[in-house]
């Protein structure tokens, strides 16, 4: 595979976003300029000294209204590395517990004179109602089934560092699609690069004419791999593994679960990635999910702070009145 | 009945029961209407409005809203409205649905629809007769279908004997679920939880059956899908009692306005496919629905800004009722007259009420009507309690000019020239 040549202009205009909702509206150039910015955080964060001091003074909320660790464990080491003051807002304890709605909560933390605000929250649209309200950049960590954006760009940079090209790509995309903002990210990152996606679920588990996303529609797994070069795993939530969508969880792995003697439909280099956390066992053999070479599942979450360096670098250019940026 | 002055509406044009629309003018003492063609004059005393050459249509009788929302029905020239049983506390109870009924006079007629179980929970059946005598011109399942088909027989059996429709929301609750939205492309993108529109064609599949078993009259609010549109037709043809309604947003809108999480288009049922709402045109057309109504159900930004399945649904529809069906008449779907069958006459002889057309005999629920009149609908100036529609900074033709309850004049405000 050749790698596609993605022209970016110079300044604001590679990126001329306020905020970073989600994959759709972005256009391939703006993707892979994020992606190519990303690569000098990478080598940073494998160096010993880890910290810049770029956006030394300024202050950025994580605001999860939802449970996280790894995403704002993530957020929290990316904007500390680059010098900002990190606060996160636990929503155990906050207002919104209290019954403050979302607006208040979000023009009170606007009244905070955050610099950027990571948002997760529960519902699907929840970032975009905030990032309305609000004058400085919103990044979303994730809203309801919609998006996860920083996820499907660390899965983009991940690929790029052990495939280097997405056009003509066999990514397959197996879990719980309906329900999974990884899924719908990825789908539109993926496809936009030129890669060729695959999804895999059960009928209860699949959004009705994803299709129309351009990607190609499987039920049997077996199927789905064949020829696969990224097999992409997603979690099932237990609660989704009572009765209502899957028979049991062992049922699932026994339709789902990704073993190695499954692994060999795909191409034989192929990657195995998982967004975590993993339910061993049940999507994924442990001894796939720890397969040296192939299992990309620990670079996902290195990538993943590169990334979300990077995302919080390129946002607060405008506020930080960066030359061409501002 | 008050004591005011007889009125004269002249110089308009009439839509008469048969459909006719004819040059004339109305008269109407105590109340009632009492001459009404193209050779009655205002005698002396008499209050008279000079329609120049408008419409005069009967007011509108607005068939399941949730809200008592007068400047906003006056607007709309809406003189009557079967007010639906989710209420607060859910209009279940004979005092509850008199006090309804008594709630809008004496310049608005409000006819309360008995919750048809208690507390709106599809369980038991709630005090059907008493309500009836309190007031109720109809029992409904509010917002919600009633998921035990046993419970449904029996509401329909007794209602039907007391000689009460039964008015239905068309959702199969196993399958609609916690949906906001219609499965298809648009929900997929935005990742909102959604049910196949099927989930309505299974409801009214196994009502037309209890409406066939048990011989009750059976209204259908809002039917929004060709499945759905498809079994209504043929139930009609059998013969079964069987009505159906709709709110102008299913034949305007389809789910694309759902883009951008835009709360005000977050409805019950939710906005269908495009193939859908042109299922829902032809209905219209072919005389399958029966009634259109607004669904009226103003929500402040507490309901409606917030994410988009957090939100309350439901739109204010009052104001754009009449506009937003005058489209369907100069698009051709439908002729003049029939526009106010369904907004005024159907939905009268639904309820049983004396109105809803221009007779000698009915009451003087009048209004002005300029079918052409252009606006530019604007949630920031509305009427209504609260602005929430998804027809903001639309363009709209037909607005009222005059509105007259039971003779007594509501409103004659002379609207500047556009």
């Amino acid at each position: 595979m050749t790698a596609p040549e993605y022209i970016y202009p110079e300044g604001r205009a590679a990126f001329p976003h306020d905020g970073l909702v989600g994959i759709a509206g972005l256009a391939p150039h703006e993707i892979w300029f994020l992606l190519d910015e990303a690569q000098q955080w990478v080598e940073l964060n494998r160096g010993a000294q880890k910290r810049r001091d770029m956006l030394s003074g300024l202050t950025i909320i994580n605001a999860f209204f939802e449970n996280s660790t790894r995403t704002l464990l993530s957020f929290e080491i990316a904007g500390k590395r680059l010098g900002a003051d990190v606060v996160n807002m636990a929503v155990a304890t906050s207002s919104v517990k209290k019954g403050e709605t979302l607006i208040d909560t979000a023009m009170t933390l606007n009244a905070m004179r955050a610099d950027a605000i990571v948002i997760r929250h529960s519902s699907s649209g929840a970032v975009q109602l905030i990032a309305d309200k609000v004058d400085c950049p919103v990044l979303n960590a994730g809203d309801g089934q919609h998006e996860h954006p920083t996820q499907a760009l660390l899965d983009a940079l991940t690929i790029r560092h052990a495939k280097r090209a997405f056009n003509g790509l066999r990514v397959t995309i197996c879990g719980d699609i309906l329900h999974s903002r990884v899924a719908r990210s990825n789908i539109l990152c993926l496809t936009s690069l030129g890669a060729d996606v695959r999804v895999c679920a059960p009928p209860a588990l699949m959004p009705a004419d994803i299709e129309r996303m351009n990607v190609t529609v499987f039920h049997d797994f077996d199927a789905a791999l064949a020829g696969a070069d990224v097999v992409m795993m997603l979690r099932l939530q237990m609660e989704r593994m009572e009765g209502q969508f899957i028979p049991s969880p062992r049922e699932y792995r026994h339709l789902y679960g990704l073993s190695q003697e499954r692994l060999q439909l795909a191409e034989s280099n192929a990657l195995v990635m998982h967004p975590g956390p993993m339910n061993r066992g049940i999507e994924i053999e442990s001894n796939v999910a720890d397969m040296i070479g192939r299992s990309q599942i620990t670079t996902q979450v290195e990538m993943g702070v590169a990334m979300r360096m990077a995302c919080l670098e390129v946002l607060t250019r405008k506020g930080r009145k960066m030359e061409g940026w501002a | 009945m008050s004591q005011h002055a007889p009125l004269t509406v002249a110089n308009g044009r009439l839509v008469r029961p048969d459909g006719r629309i004819e040059k004339g003018a109305l008269r109407a003492e105590g109340g009632f209407i009492t001459a009404i063609g193209p050779d009655v004059c205002a005698e002396p005393g008499d209050t008279v409005y000079d329609a120049r050459g408008l419409l005069i249509a009967p007011g509108l009788v607005d068939l399941g809203v949730f809200e008592i929302d007068k400047p906003a029905f006056h607007f709309g020239g809406i003189t009557r409205a079967a007010l639906m049983p989710d209420q607060p506390t859910p209009l279940d109870i004979p005092s509850r649905v008199r006090f309804a009924a008594q709630s809008g006079k004496p310049d608005f007629w409000v006819h309360p629809l008995g919750g048809a179980t208690r507390g709106l929970a599809g369980e038991s059946l709630a005090e059907i007769a008493l309500m009836r005598d309190a007031g109720a011109r109809a029992v409904a399942t509010g917002r919600r279908w009633i998921g035990d088909s046993g419970t449904m027989l029996r509401l329909l059996q007794y209602a039907g004997m007391l000689g009460l429709p039964v008015i239905t929301h068309a959702e199969d609750a196993g399958i609609s679920g916690k949906a906001v939205a219609t499965s298809g492309e648009m929900a997929t993108r935005l990742g909102l939880p959604s049910a196949p529109a099927e989930a309505e064609a299974l409801a009214i599949a196994r009502d037309v059956a209890l409406a066939d078993l048990s011989g009750a009259r059976i209204h259908l609010r809002n039917v929004t899908t060709r499945a759905g549109l498809d079994l209504v037709r043929a139930a009609k043809a059998r013969g079964v009692k069987i009505t159906a309604g709709v709110s102008p947003a299913y034949f305007m809108l389809s789910d694309l306005a759902l883009a951008n999480f835009r709360t005000f288009a977050h409805l019950s049922p939710p906005l269908r496919s495009e193939e859908d709402r042109k299922a829902v045109i032809a209905a219209i057309g072919d005389g399958t629905i029966d009634v259109i109504a607004s669904g009226h159900d103003p929500r402040g930004a507490e309901d409606k800004r917030l994410p988009f399945a957090d939100s309350a649904p439901g739109m204010a529809g009052a104001e754009t009722l009449l506009p937003l069906t005058m489209n369907l008449v100069r698009d051709g779907v439908i002729p003049l007259e029939r526009a106010f069958d369904l907004l005024c006459a159907n939905p009268a002889k639904l309820l049983g009420v004396n109105a809803g057309r221009l007779e000698v005999g009915a009451e003087a629920d009048i209004a002005v009507i300029d079918a052409d009149r252009p606006w530019i609908v604007d949630s920031d100036k509305m009427a209504a309690s609260a602005g929430n529609t998804p027809f903001d900074k639309q363009p709209v033709q037909g607005r009222v000019l005059a509105l007259f309850k039971g003779g007594m004049t509501i409103k004659t405000k002379r609207v500047s020239p556009a």
